[in-house]
């Protein structure tokens, strides 16, 4: 196709991308330099029977028109970057200098809002991906050996946490989990501790955000796997067997590696989703004991007084995150793609 | 073949396999099941204090109105605090969305599966890294060029915004369609006079829809399952249903609200389901488009 259709053919779909993704994207870069402005403030001194007191009162309608002037705040340079909200350079090196044993020095950096969001969002993906995989291909075994006129409805309700709204499907197993609700009644009198809330720990609440990514991302690896099964060779399979191979041997030489491929895609897209945790933080309302990275954002942005600056410093590191995530596959992929002009 | 297997599969893991996909068929659909049934009780039943078999009987639900089921919450929901509204508001958010970003899709995917140039490569791998970002940190590149420019708080702005993040996602999917339609097709009609354009316009877009739909169910999910994006860039007004069920949760404090919530969900996850029993091979067949050709 000659350069000049193509890029008429493409200019519809690439204009929204640059509107919409690629300037938002330097927006951030910019706004991530600036800063809200101080208020503007108008010292006084007041002279009574008593002495000399000097006041300090906040002129609110200069605050207003600085402002309305300058929306995108004062220039700041790489402040907020290292400022305590963020990757509070000078906060770590007091805690690396005072705290005696790594674990306290851990406990330090576990209070600086950043870096526990940071560990949130990677415990989550790093957690929730392989359980992910393992329990999306137990599920397809499962279903493929079922009778085939099960297997239809089987796939339909296992589709269901997948296409429900996130926020949605948090609110509704966060109903069940709550204190009165069903699950979490059950754990009490199971447990034997009528004072047992899963909202309560930091950690059950971790579990529980786990065991909802599971749940909700299972049925994709589920389908994948369940169509790769479709297509395992049947001819290997059975050399395997009149060579004497166990199913268990058959499953793991001959089924795993031709479903590798897809492995590697399912581990691909959910690296790349659940970094992104957000709606069941808000779903959950757990925002006390687990906050991810997109959540941080979302905090600095809603209520009245907006920190634009400090929600682009976030994105920023967040998209750097993104992108080493992302490192290995586009390394490999730039060495195929030279690999094969050569 | 599969009659070999089967007779060699021995007894114990046929009870264990079953056994597994059993309580996986719990996991999955008793959640919904249970806030379906629970949407039309009272929230002394549904957040049954006493004895949760109260959720079942509805011993609260039968003294507050009469009968064990009621669509009080329901009507809360709907008419009081006009989740109608929130209601219309997705229906045009998400039809505009899958419309324009098919259209704009097909075109660029088209254009990305037939172009052999290096660039169109590079284009799929941006392609891939857009769509690994989360949506809320393009949000907060939004919002101050919105509020400037009195953009913020429409309809259309949130449309044509998750048009624009929907794109990575639509561009990789029909990029795999089209590889899959034989290139001879458009190339011989071009060989008989057409232009590319008109190659595309009468041959390839009547052998298109397989793929076309597919990828609009995905965009449609998409748009209808987004909460960043419309919870942010949306005035009250013109909220849709997924920020419209938060907002429900902000006033916890009233009772009854918690039962508007559960039953906006419910509303909010009805047409999914429908969705779902009608479309299952087609959101199957997307799903596993990608991973075969990844």
């Amino acid at each position: 196709m000659p350069h000049r259709t193509f890029l008429w053919f493409i200019l519809p779909s690439l204009a929204a991308m640059i509107l919409f993704i690629f300037f938002p994207i330097i927006s951030v870069v910019i706004q991530s330099l600036y800063v809200e402005h101080e208020q503007v403030v108008i010292t006084s001194e007041n002279c009574g029977p008593f002495g000399c007191q000097t006041e300090t009162t906040v002129d609110l309608e200069a605050t207003q028109e600085l402002r309305d002037a300058q929306p995108l705040g004062r220039f700041n340079g790489l402040g907020t970057y290292v400022n305590r909200g963020h990757l509070a350079t000078q906060e770590l090196a007091t805690a690396w200098a005072e705290s005696e044993s790594l674990g306290a020095f851990w406990g330090q950096v576990m209070n600086l809002p950043f870096y526990r969001a940071l560990a949130f969002t990677l415990t989550y993906t790093f957690v929730c991906t392989p359980l992910v995989l393992g329990l999306g291909l137990a599920i397809a075994l499962g279903v493929n050996g079922l009778p085939r006129v099960f297997r239809g409805p089987t796939i339909f309700f296992s589709l269901l946490p997948m296409i429900v709204t996130p926020l949605i499907g948090s609110l509704i197993l966060f109903w069940m989990i709550d204190a009165e609700g069903i699950i979490g009644k059950s754990l009490q009198v199971l447990l034997d501790d009528p004072e047992l809330s899963l909202k309560a720990s930091p950690t059950l609440t971790w579990i529980t955000l786990i065991i909802y990514g599971v749940w909700s991302s299972a049925p994709f690896a589920f389908v994948i796997f369940y169509a790769g099964l479709q297509t395992v060779p049947g001819e290997t399979l059975e050399a395997a067997m009149i060579d004497g191979a166990s199913r268990w041997e058959r499953i793991r030489y001959v089924v795993i590696p031709h479903l590798a491929p897809l492995a590697v895609f399912v581990t691909l897209i959910q690296l790349m989703d659940n970094f992104k945790v957000f709606e069941p933080i808000v779903g959950f309302s757990a925002e006390a004991s687990a906050q991810s990275l997109s959540w941080i954002i979302y905090n600095d942005l809603r209520g009245d007084t907006q920190r634009f600056g400090s929600a682009a410093a976030t994105s920023m590191l967040t998209i750097i995150g993104v992108a080493i995530l992302l490192s290995p596959v586009l390394i490999r992929t730039w060495r195929d793609f030279n690999r094969k002009r050569v | 073949m599969s009659s070999v297997t089967a007779q060699k599969r021995s007894q114990t893991l046929v009870i264990v396999s079953t056994t597994l996909v059993v309580i996986w068929l719990i996991l999955a659909a008793f959640p919904f099941l249970w806030t379906l049934w629970g949407s039309f009780k009272v929230q002394a039943d549904f957040f049954s204090k006493a004895d949760w078999t109260n959720a079942l009987t509805g011993t609260f639900t039968e003294q507050a109105t009469g009968s064990a089921f009621t669509g009080r919450a329901y009507y809360g929901a709907w008419v009081q605090e006009e989740f109608w509204l929130a209601a219309v508001n997705t229906v045009i958010v998400v039809f505009c969305v899958v419309v324009i970003s098919l259209t704009l899709g097909t075109l660029g995917g088209y254009a990305l599966a037939r172009s052999g140039y290096r660039y169109a490569f590079w284009l799929l791998m941006v392609a891939l890294v857009f769509r690994a970002m989360p949506h809320i940190t393009l949000v907060s590149g939004y919002l101050l060029p919105f509020f400037e420019w009195n953009l913020w708080g429409h309809l259309p702005t949130s449309i044509i915004v998750l048009v624009a993040i929907n794109q990575p996602f639509t561009l990789w999917m029909l990029h795999s369609f089209f590889l899959n339609i034989p290139k001879d097709l458009d190339e011989s009609a071009m060989v008989d006079g057409c232009t590319r354009f008109e190659a595309f316009r009468h041959v390839i877009i009547p052998v298109m829809w397989p793929g076309v739909i597919t990828t609009g169910l995905f965009s449609f999910l998409l748009a209808y399952n987004d909460f960043a994006v419309t919870a942010m860039l949306l005035s009250q007004d013109n909220q849709t249903m997924v920020p419209k069920v938060a907002s429900f949760l902000g006033s916890t404090f009233e009772e009854g609200n918690v039962m508007f919530a559960v039953a906006s969900v419910v509303s909010a996850t009805a047409p999914l389901f429908v969705l779902v029993l009608f479309f299952q091979r087609q959101i199957v067949s997307g799903l596993t488009a990608g991973a075969v050709k990844g």
